[in-house]
């Protein structure tokens, strides 16, 4: 276990190598730079600033020393608001967008994992037709969509719910809502299809020989077993949520990382560009490697190391 | 002698998007306390769905059964509601599948597997139950049970999964044991094992078993008595003798010829053709068809049964009076 988690966190080092340097090299080709405002400033000026922010060197050397400010875990300062370093934003922002995220996460996968199972139970029943037609509408609308519908609706109209930023509980269910709707449907619907044909393995027919209630065979018998495609797709929804949150976060003005983001790209902020790209490949980077372990734990046949071998 | 089940005029019915099929068609049979009866037919004849009927385990709302009793012990359990049936499944009636590779769950090691039923049914402490869990991977001959308790099933060969799948079949001292096609999937030299083990848990257990086959090699090794299945209906039932050397009906007689003797030289004689449509099963004899002495009445008259013995029943027109004369008038030609 702890030699495969190594070489993962090794080819985590990789990949991150790749995508900073795909970053940079987009980051440069994209026409532009911090400095060329429309209130333009004296050519001196601008190529002092360029020099303090090694914006004069050639390209390699500007890779190189970004690579060392990286590796040094020291994201240098913001071009835009010089009082602030990459660090600092991060720090005030992650959180914010963290919890977002997390609290999404944790109501997607609950209340889809539930929905599926109760449609699988109720296969072609009413609360089947139901949850699975609303699965649809889940999937198919737009969170960005959703969340200025939910605004306009329990916001503005019914005053439910606060319009807009982060302060408390109630702040948040509107952003949870519109974030975790669409990764709930997808998960609602593999659920479903998976306890189906899991239902009909004998295994499940001998649990039921074996006289054990209901109950005990959906927990015990058959949702281990079709959670493992909701576990394989718990990647890519990490990330949609991810970056998911960039939008919703626009719409209801909520101060986490992805007004930065967005901000910092079209203000050709480069240290922020960088350091935010960075940082989110690295924490996707670990949660799959959590959802990879996350499988072996599931499932005893994928061993995550070769040493121990079963015997046949 | 003592009954322990009894299955009387038994329909299973099931609803599909093609009609209704009618799966088992007046089905009657017992089993006495300790013995084996085999249940042989082909795919598709009803046998399995017999056994299924017997465990409660027909799968509503598709399947119902239409009419018939299942007296177990006396007690009728086709009255019983699912809840109750619970409490029989797995302590008084238990069941081994077909396939040992998909029987266990792939994600739960066996000793939880093996544990579960005892400790649902029985209410004994999770170190009893292992220590029992250990006592019966010790009868079916698994070497090592402490150890292997910890094991997934991945990490057993076929016929040792199917060796702990009659352990968690008797774990909780069943007096029944429906046998479903148990050694189908599992190659020849394994099957013998398994067989053998049959033989020695009886012996040890004293437990009465249905063995649901297709296979008149396995029948002739365990079975006490045998009852042919056809189409839904049995058609000949009968002891072990009876069966191997008194076949009446023709299907049976089929059955025999078309297993490879050792013996023997020639080739085998297949049954031409194919058991009947079972969405409209013909009124009369399903094997006319396919019968080499059907007459006019077996397409328009199911016959009735005819006891040879106290052991040996049959239904078919051949048993009848004129057709013996008949026949016996041709054969001295």
């Amino acid at each position: 276990m702890f030699r495969y988690i190594l070489k993962r966190l090794l080819i985590a080092l990789i990949t991150l190598w790749i995508i900073v340097t795909i970053t940079f090299v987009l980051m440069v080709s994209v026409p532009g730079s911090p400095f060329n405002s429309e209130q333009t400033s004296n050519e001196a000026i601008q190529a002092n600033l360029e020099a303090h922010y090694n914006l004069d060197k050639p390209y390699h050397i500007q890779y190189l020393l970004y690579l060392k400010s990286i590796a040094t875990l020291d994201l240098g300062p913001s071009i835009k608001q010089p009082s602030q370093t990459v660090n600092d934003l991060l720090g005030r922002g992650f959180p914010i967008s963290f919890e977002l995220g997390m609290v999404t996460i944790i109501v997607a996968v609950i209340s889809g994992i539930l929905l599926g199972i109760l449609s699988a139970l109720r296969h072609n029943g009413i609360i089947d037709y139901l949850a699975m037609g609303f699965a649809v509408l889940g999937i198919s609308i737009p969170n960005f969509i959703l969340a200025t519908f939910l605004i306009q609706q329990l916001a503005v109209n019914l005053k439910i719910f606060p319009v807009a930023t982060w302060s408390s509980p109630m702040h948040m269910v509107l952003p949870v809502i519109a974030l975790a709707t669409g990764p709930m449907a997808i998960i609602a619907r593999l659920t479903r299809s998976s306890m189906l044909e899991v239902l009909t393995q004998d295994y499940i027919k001998m649990a039921r020989a074996k006289g054990l209630s209901p109950w005990k065979i959906t927990i015990k018998h058959a949702l281990r077993n079709a959670l493992m495609p909701v576990v394989t797709i718990m990647g890519t929804l990490l990330a949609g949520i991810l970056t998911g949150t960039f939008v919703i976060e626009q719409i209801f003005a909520i101060p986490g990382m992805g007004k930065y983001f967005v901000e910092s790209v079209n203000q050709r902020d480069y240290p922020v560009i960088m350091g935010t790209t960075v940082f989110y490949s690295a924490f996707l980077i670990f949660m799959l490697l959590l959802v990879d372990i996350a499988y072996g734990i599931l499932d005893p046949r994928i061993k995550l190391h070769k040493k121990e071998g079963g015997e046949g | 002698m003592d009954r322990i089940l009894e299955v009387n005029d038994l329909h299973v019915h099931f609803s599909t998007y093609g009609g209704t099929v009618q799966a088992v068609r007046g089905v009657s049979f017992h089993l006495n306390r300790g013995e084996t009866l085999a249940i042989v037919g082909e795919s598709g004849c009803g046998k399995s769905v017999t056994s299924n009927a017997i465990m409660g385990l027909i799968p509503s709302p598709s399947g119902k059964i239409v009419n018939g009793s299942i007296l177990f012990k006396g007690e009728d359990l086709t009255k019983f509601p699912e809840k109750k049936m619970r409490t029989i499944r797995g302590v008084d009636i238990s069941m081994i599948f077909q396939d040992p590779m998909t029987a266990l769950n792939p994600t739960l090691t066996i000793g939880t597997q093996l544990m579960e039923g005892l400790i649902q049914h029985k209410k004994v402490s999770a170190k009893e139950a292992e220590k029992r869990a250990i006592e019966m991977m010790e009868l079916v001959g698994i070497p090592n049970p402490k150890e292997r308790l910890k094991h997934y099933p991945h990490q057993f060969s076929g016929g040792m999964r199917q060796r702990i799948v009659i352990a968690i079949a008797l774990i909780c001292e069943p007096e029944l044991l429906i046998a479903d096609e148990p050694t189908t999937a599992l190659d020849v030299t394994i099957q013998a094992q398994i067989l053998e083990l049959f033989g020695e848990i009886q012996e040890k257990t004293g437990v009465s078993i249905i063995l649901i086959t297709h296979d008149l090699g396995v029948v002739a090794k365990i079975a006490d008595r045998i009852a042919v299945m056809y189409a839904g209906k049995i058609i000949e039932t009968g002891t072990k003798r009876d069966i191997f050397y008194r076949p009446q009906h023709p299907y049976t007689k089929g059955l025999l010829h078309s297993v490879p003797r050792l013996d023997e030289r020639g080739e085998l004689e297949p049954i031409d053709g194919t058991p009947p449509d079972l969405f409209s099963p013909p009124i009369g004899c399903p094997f006319t068809a396919r019968c080499p002495l059907a007459m006019e009445v077996c397409n328009k008259v199911y016959p009735a049964t005819s006891s040879l013995s106290e052991t040996h029943q049959v239904n078919c027109w051949l048993q009848d009076e004129r057709a013996k004369q008949l026949l016996a008038a041709a054969a001295s030609k």
